[in-house]
């Protein structure tokens, strides 16, 4: 080993500023930093609404521009109207019954095409003879559009309700059933191996790894079912129907009372609405053991 | 798993692997490798990454078939993974149940996280976990169901070095209550050293060399036997070693190393 000369050095040289300081960041508690009237109030009304911030300005501007005569009343008639005819149907006993028929209409198809979805999600995911069983047909039906279903139905089951119970059953039952067995494959393999090497029976493996390991797959899975069940209802509606808010809607266009168009169309929008909402709240209850499920 | 040939079991405790070969696709990960383990022995198998060290333990686990020999376990048996593979969706106390029947369940797996020093942490998400707790709450789940084999894939290789040194530590009480033989798999040579039995390593695919470690806990820290060991141990992984090693000298460590 040579000798070695150690020179001591500064640690610190003092006398000259470095060529490009440093920058810095200083991080502090909110209630640290220096509280003024202004920013309390901006925090304050930082998005109040959330999400609906942008459809409540599109509302407010469309009444604006209504009211100012710039959108004629035939084309888009403003909100309050649109409203207002909303009380007037529902006075006149019109609104009521054809919702009850819709939604009854949406909720037996549901029903019967969440069921069926499911059952088979269910078989194809857990059993390699399910998914042989099921995979290709679902697959085949998956890119036929709903739309281009509906003329057959009606040769096959004429124009009553069966038709539009089973469109709005073919909507919801499709996505769920790939959705639920995309999720119950996905499962993470080493927790189902380590769940084997436990002890665990079959039945234990099925309810405590798989089931709770596919449900965040299956709630988005649920998600396109509603949409979808609802685009599936508004299409049996609208091609022929005696009652519903579909038919409310072909009738306000043949006679050209755009306010009523609105008002049906208001009606699935809020039903649409009403089902993420409701997926929502099932998240926060199935999912609480995922931290930060509420940002996504 | 039960539908293999009924030949007659030939130990009545610990482990039997007779000349047992495992393929993937033309190489021989494991090829004609014997290995007994006693009752209540616990066994480090050593070897570099890529070995087979973790095929011989998925071979004990029953979670793999062997292409040729024979293996031979107990059927109760648990593994302890490198990853805690912890049900994120249940609670602590959930996952240690996972595999036990009967109505004092949820009292056996409260001891069980008592042992681990996991008391009053029951009602926890996996992810509210700290990385030593998670593996201290599957060290748990394995012992909770009294294995007489405990299968070990490298279990402290994530944690850092001191809540390493603790589950050494954990593992060596746990051994003084649960009479069960245990193979742990590792590349660190300390870890070795530190808790076992009889260290062997492997080499193309068998058991190279063996070594018996009968050496007192404070020897294991610090002793001339232990870094006698320990430059054996790392001569028999093809390592060039020995205590005058130039470590000041980057260079010639990346050429030994070679």
């Amino acid at each position: 080993m040579p000798l070695s000369i150690r020179i001591a050095a500064p640690a610190v040289d003092s006398g000259t500023e470095p060529a490009n300081a440093q920058r810095r960041e200083v991080f502090l508690p909110r209630d640290a930093r220096r509280q003024t009237l202004l920013g309390t109030i901006s925090r304050r009304l930082r998005w109040p609404l959330g999400i609906y911030t942008t459809p409540l300005a599109v509302l407010v501007l469309w009444e604006i521009l209504s009211k100012a005569g710039v959108l004629a009343q035939t084309y888009a008639p403003a909100p309050t109207t649109i409203v207002q005819s909303a009380v007037n149907l529902w006075q006149q006993g019109v609104l009521g019954p054809d919702l009850a028929i819709s939604l009854r209409r949406a909720g037996i198809g549901l029903a019967i095409g969440l069921t069926i979805g499911i059952a088979a999600g269910v078989l194809g995911g857990l059993l390699r003879s399910g998914e042989y069983l099921f995979n290709g047909l679902v697959q085949i039906m998956n890119t036929i559009p709903l739309l281009a279903v509906l003329p057959l139905m009606i040769v096959w089951f004429g124009i009553g309700e069966v038709t539009k119970v089973l469109l709005v059953s073919f909507g919801a039952g499709i996505p769920m059933y790939l959705n639920l067995f995309a999720a119950i494959r996905g499962v993470d393999q080493g927790l189902i191996e380590m769940a084997r090497t436990t002890g665990a029976g079959r039945w234990r493996l099925v309810t405590r790894v798989l089931v709770p390991g596919a449900l965040p797959g299956f709630l988005v899975g649920l998600r396109f079912s509603l949409a979808y069940s609802i685009l599936g209802l508004v299409a049996a509606e609208t091609v022929n129907a005696d009652a519903g808010i579909g038919f409310l809607i072909t009738q306000a266009q043949t006679y050209l009372q755009t306010d009523q168009v609105f008002v049906g169309l208001a009606v699935y929008s809020i039903l649409g609405l009403l089902a993420d909402q409701f997926v929502r709240v099932l998240e926060r209850v199935l999912l609480r053991w995922r931290p930060g499920y509420e940002a996504a | 798993m039960s539908a293999t040939i009924s030949t007659q079991p030939r130990l009545r405790a610990g482990v039997l692997v007779e000349k047992v070969v495992r393929r993937f696709g033309d190489r021989s990960v494991l090829d004609g490798l014997d290995l007994t383990i006693a009752d209540e022995e616990l066994v480090v198998l050593l070897g570099p990454s890529g070995c087979g060290k973790s095929t011989l333990l998925r071979l004990l686990a029953g979670l793999d078939q062997p292409d040729g020999g024979l293996v031979e376990v107990p059927t109760r048996r648990a593994i302890v993974f490198q990853s805690h593979r912890l049900l994120p969706w249940q609670r602590v106390l959930r996952n240690v149940t996972l595999g036990l029947r009967g109505s004092d369940a949820e009292q056996r797996a409260r001891s069980a996280l008592a042992e681990v020093g996991l008391a009053g942490r029951e009602n926890a998400w996996p992810k509210e976990l700290s990385g030593g707790e998670a593996q201290r709450v599957s060290l748990a789940r394995a012992l909770v169901s009294e294995p007489e084999l405990v299968l070990l894939d490298e279990p402290f290789a994530a944690l850092d070095a001191i809540t390493r040194l603790r589950m050494h530590d954990l593992v060596r009480a746990l051994r003084s209550k649960h009479h069960a033989a245990m193979l742990l798999v590792t590349h660190d040579v300390d870890e070795a050293i530190a808790l076992a039995d009889r260290i062997v390593v492997m080499s193309d695919g068998r058991i190279g060399t063996q070594h018996h470690v009968e050496l007192s806990a404070t020897d294991r820290e610090a002793s001339l036997a232990r870094e006698e060991l320990r430059s054996a141990l790392l001569n028999d992984l093809g390592l060039a070693t020995g205590t005058d090693r130039p470590v000041d000298h980057p260079l010639t460590l990346i050429e030994s190393t070679r």
